[in-house]
């Protein structure tokens, strides 16, 4: 969907990171979602190094 | 990459689903259990020495020495255990599971359940009941007298039972229970009912005395868990095909031994990755806390492994009471199992989920992404041996069982030379 | 006093709730010294600056909550603090919005929402370039509030979703208003007619107050992040979005914001401009004027001034600069008098004291050729603040830079630290001081009462002196933002603050006192 196409359409937003924003878009009955986020993989390298050689696609 | 791991945990998911777990008998477990003999005790969780054991599986072990006539008082059991002259080795490396302690010995009678979609069995004690058992580690002389009472009365008059009766579908069972507030695992009153229901007229049908069955009845009536040790064989026969699926990240064993928390993968076959067991932060029974509590241990969780018990804890409110926190937090727990699971269970259906099925096939490489760990409900025992359950709550698996076995699996995955570099 | 440490694992809270609730902790009596925060490097650094680190440090990951306190044991334990890290956490737990489902990935929330078009990224800028490279890749547009992305990441994030005709508004982008909905700092403002692509959170925040206030409205409004028209990244999401608008059929005229470009991105710009079908208003804060008409494009002389021409093109009027007051002469000449007359011989020193990077620099700019203003967003590098002579000088502060934000909410969202300011910056040689007052999504909810108490507080400070200042205010709003326009302007005139109507006015209000005060009153 182009930045046009997007013009045109009701926002559905996804939040990641602070709630108030999350808030923010409740309170204007914005539709939205909070992802309640947390690092990936605890934000450890190793595991995300290991993952990431796995998402290769084949 | 993507496709070889997907199409692994499509196959992964299509066994587990496909499972149909059904009683088909009780035996003894010298007879019927694969490998087993006169000097091996099977017990709960990955491997473990004598040495490392905790209070009540050493306890459990004891017992088990003294029902066997090996010794007549606990020091000559404790003795006997330490004496090398006993082999230990995981249920779940004989097609087993057990609750608790788990301990499994010869002369112990067990429950026979056949996955008829894949011929395999899997074998469990019969519940003890509760308060001072061999699966808690009490070894007292009450004990092996209800051991007794369970080898020579209850054994042979269930077995009997289940001959008339014909095999019994258990995956229709746990489905049913699952609606109706179990989540077989913690909470089994509406499966033991429904089992007692199923088998009362084949009961009525043996030739036992009155005396026998009404005991037999009582017996199970008296025991809400008494359907825990149908549904874990069940889960246990239902994902052990799964141990096969070659380069499948799905999860099909979940264990501890009072020890250390164990799991296996799809892929890795038999290793067990493993990780010092947790101390459950739970609700205590009164006079009790968190300093008397054992670590957590009980094959168990082979019902969460499955994708019901803890998994499902959304459809069992009441368990909610046991475990600390509000039906909303059973939800919430559920809803989160998704995130790190595969498909939804096409059989176990969760009415508080809208229906939706059971968060099924836990993928490790989800648990580490999302840092979801999964989610066991679990009892906790005293750290001394015989003085029971004091209390209940949520635990979970080390992260660490999960990093160690995705760092395996890559390894794994490389030296069969499926990595790009 | 020993400190102490309460852990909690796996347990995460956004950076901003976290540093309210050290905040507020802090209060307790008998706490000395109070952090909470994840277990990051740099909290653990910090916390060892405040000699809070203990043993328990060292298990610590990036997925652990500290709570790490200094205190009295005769008056407060570690369990009361904990106590009240749970209260607060409580009482701040938006109504119905933890009752909500939130799913911990965004590949979750698009199973959740999948016709989803849009994300919000304000995780820390570590992990930030991963989410978004996840959104675009999903087709999703993406608000990236995070700063401190590194620029190769946003080069190549702005590639990918110019080559997938997506938004890539930041990182650092503070301010958007898509489809009439305001993203993270905004002001309400009516839909209308003009389009902004800004490349500066507050000073797109005061074009747009200034076009509703003039009784036009914003189709949309495209932010693009602070970093966007430097050389390294050419400028690619201005230019999307200035395309964007060009194609936009509810677009009649467009503005566009920023800090004077990298050469060769401006002349990208012009080379658009001057093929474009609508009229473009360019308002590049102190940038080549000549450049801009040249390139068939109407420049500015301030964001008030690029407001007001917006709309008399819109109107079909000409666009002439905006240079004065709202107000008639006589009444500025009026206050410039009264106001200067509060002042003694030796008060003589402006304290420009912002929350909005932009109103700060469109202030330096508007001043900086008259007065010698040393800043930390200095015009020359030897008018930094550290440069400051022994005997003063003119100060004006982006409080909202890093260097006052490490461990600290913006200011925009929490006054304390302005109020701080107040304290440390304003004496007796003060003649005026100017803030800006923001207000709107994303803001504190009272940001004017904290100033209007700063104030008071000065006030009273230097009437032991026997002395006056001039407080000069603006109050970037409008009469739909929640906390209140009017009430706002109230609250401080009561503080005998001068609110004026835009920043620039603001600014030259206050440069009309300066000379006099100069001067001599």
């Amino acid at each position: 969907m182009s930045v046009n196409d997007l013009f045109k359409k009701e926002l559905k937003i996804v939040n990641m990171g602070l709630k108030s924003f999350y808030a923010d878009f409740k309170s204007q009955n914005v539709t939205a979602v909070h992802v309640n986020w947390k690092p990936k993989a605890g934000g450890k390298k190793k595991m995300l190094d290991l993952l990431g050689r796995l998402n290769k696609s084949n | 990459m993507q496709n070889l791991i997907d199409n692994a945990n499509k196959q992964a998911l299509e066994i587990i689903q496909n499972g149909q777990p059904t009683l088909i008998g009780l035996g003894v477990a010298g007879e019927v259990i694969p490998g087993m003999a006169n000097d091996l005790f099977l017990h709960a969780g990955p491997p473990v020495t004598w040495e490392k054991m905790s209070g009540p599986l050493r306890g459990a072990v004891m017992a088990g020495i003294m029902y066997e006539g090996l010794a007549s008082t606990p020091e000559e059991a404790a003795d006997y255990a330490a004496s090398g002259k006993l082999r230990f080795d995981p249920c779940h490396h004989h097609d087993a599971v057990g609750p608790m302690a788990g301990v499994v010995t010869s002369k112990m009678p067990v429950w026979i359940i056949e996955n008829k979609a894949y011929g395999n069995r899997a074998y469990c004690t019969l519940n003890e009941g509760l308060g001072k058992v061999l699966r808690m580690g009490a070894y007292g002389p009450e004990v092996i007298e209800h051991l007794n009472w369970m080898e020579t009365v209850l054994y042979p008059l269930l077995k009997e039972t289940i001959e008339i009766h014909g095999p019994l579908d258990l995956k229709v069972m746990i489905a049913q229970a699952l609606q109706m507030g179990d989540e077989v695992h913690n909470r089994n009153k509406a499966g033991t009912s429904l089992l007692i229901r199923e088998i009362a007229p084949s009961i009525v049908k043996t030739s036992f005395s009155d005396e026998d069955k009404i005991a037999v009845f009582e017996f199970l009536n008296s025991n809400d868990h008494t359907f825990l040790n149908l549904s874990m064989p069940a889960a246990k026969a239902t994902l052990e095909p799964v141990g096969k699926v070659k380069h499948s990240t799905i999860v099909y064993t979940m264990a501890r031994n009072g020890t250390e928390f164990g799991i296996r993968v799809a892929a890795l076959g038999e290793r067990w990755f493993t990780a010092p067991a947790e101390i459950i932060d739970g609700l205590y029974f009164p006079g009790f806390s968190m300093d008397d509590a054992n670590p957590d241990i009980g094959d168990s969780c082979i019902t969460e492994t499955l994708g019901i018990g803890g998994f499902s804890m959304a459809t069992a409110p009441a368990i909610v009471q046991f475990v600390g926190g509000t039906p909303k937090d059973a939800v919430r727990y559920t809803t989160d199992m998704y995130e790190i699971t595969t498909e939804e269970s096409q059989i176990y259906k969760l009415p508080p989920m809208n229906f939706r099925g059971a968060p099924t096939g836990i993928d490790i490489r989800k648990v580490i992404e999302t840092q979801i760990l999964p989610v066991i409900n679990t009892g906790i025992a005293h750290k001394e041996p015989g003085i029971g359950q004091v209390g209940a709550g949520i635990v979970h698996p080390p992260m660490a069982c999960f990093e160690q076995a995705l760092e395996a699996y890559v390894n794994l995955l490389e030296d069969e030379g499926l990595l790009e570099e | 006093m020993t400190p102490h440490t309460i852990i909690k694992r796996n347990a995460y809270y956004d950076s901003v709730t976290l540093m309210l609730l050290s905040r507020e902790l802090q209060k307790l009596e008998g706490v000395q010294d109070v952090l909470v925060g994840m277990g990051t490097d740099l909290n653990l650094e910090l916390a060892r600056d405040l000699d809070l680190a203990t043993d328990d440090f060292e298990t610590l990951t990036v997925n652990d909550l500290f709570i790490a306190a200094k205190y009295d044991d005769t008056q407060i334990s570690m369990q009361a603090i904990e106590a009240a890290f749970n209260e607060y956490l409580n009482k701040s737990a938006e109504s119905g919005v933890d009752d909500d489902y939130q799913p911990p990935t965004l590949r979750a929330a698009i199973q959740n929402m999948p016709d989803a078009n849009l994300v919000v990224v304000s995780v820390p800028g570590q992990y930030a370039a991963a989410e978004v490279e996840e959104a675009l890749d999903a087709g999703l547009h993406v608000m990236l509030f995070s700063d401190n992305v590194a620029v190769e990441d946003e080069l190549r994030l702005k590639q990918k979703a110019v080559g997938k005709r997506l938004l890539m508004m930041g990182p650092d982008c503070g301010t958007a208003i898509i489809n009439g909905v305001p993203l993270c700092f905004a002001n309400a403002v009516r839909r209308g007619k003009i389009g902004v692509v800004g490349a500066s959170g507050t000073g797109t925040q005061e074009v747009t107050v200034q076009i509703h206030r003039l009784g036009e409205g914003l189709s949309q409004v495209i932010g693009t992040g602070g970093r966007d028209l430097k050389e390294e990244i050419g400028g690619l999401m201005m230019i999307q979005g200035f395309e964007a608008l060009i194609a936009d059929p509810e677009t009649d005229v467009i503005i566009l914001i920023s800090k004077p470009p990298a050469l060769s991105v401006a002349e990208k710009i012009y080379a658009i401009a001057n093929t474009s079908p609508k009229p473009v208003v360019i308002d590049f804060i102190g940038g080549d004027r000549a450049a801009i008409e040249a390139a068939g494009a109407i420049a500015c002389v301030s964001l008030e001034d690029a407001a007001h021409k917006a709309v008399d093109v819109l109107r079909g009027k000409q666009a002439k600069d905006f240079t004065e007051f709202s107000l008639p002469e006589t009444q500025i000449d009026q206050i410039v008098a009264t106001e200067a007359a509060k002042l003694k011989a030796d008060q003589t020193e402006l304290r420009a004291l912002f929350t909005g990077g932009t109103l700060a620099d469109e202030a330096m700019k508007l001043l900086g050729d008259r007065h010698p203003i040393y800043s930390n967003i200095p015009l020359t590098a030897d008018m930094a603040i550290e440069n400051l002579p022994a005997g003063g000088g003119h100060i004006c502060l982006d409080l909202g830079e890093d260097q006052f934000t490490r461990g600290r909410p913006h200011p925009m969202i929490d006054p304390q630290t302005r109020s701080d300011f107040f304290e440390s910056q304003v004496d007796g040689h003060t003649a005026v001081v100017l803030v800006d007052v923001v207000l709107g999504f994303g803001a504190h909810e009272d940001p004017a009462s904290a100033v209007a108490e700063s104030v008071r507080g000065i006030r009273q400070k230097l009437s032991v002196e026997g002395k006056d200042l001039v407080v000069i205010a603006y109050v970037c709003g409008t009469d739909l933002d929640s906390q209140g326009f009017e009430r706002s302007v109230a609250k401080l005139e009561a503080e005998s603050i001068i609110v004026m109507p835009s920043n620039a006015q603001a600014v030259r209000l206050t440069d009309r006192v300066l000379q006099r005060a100069a001067k001599g009153a």
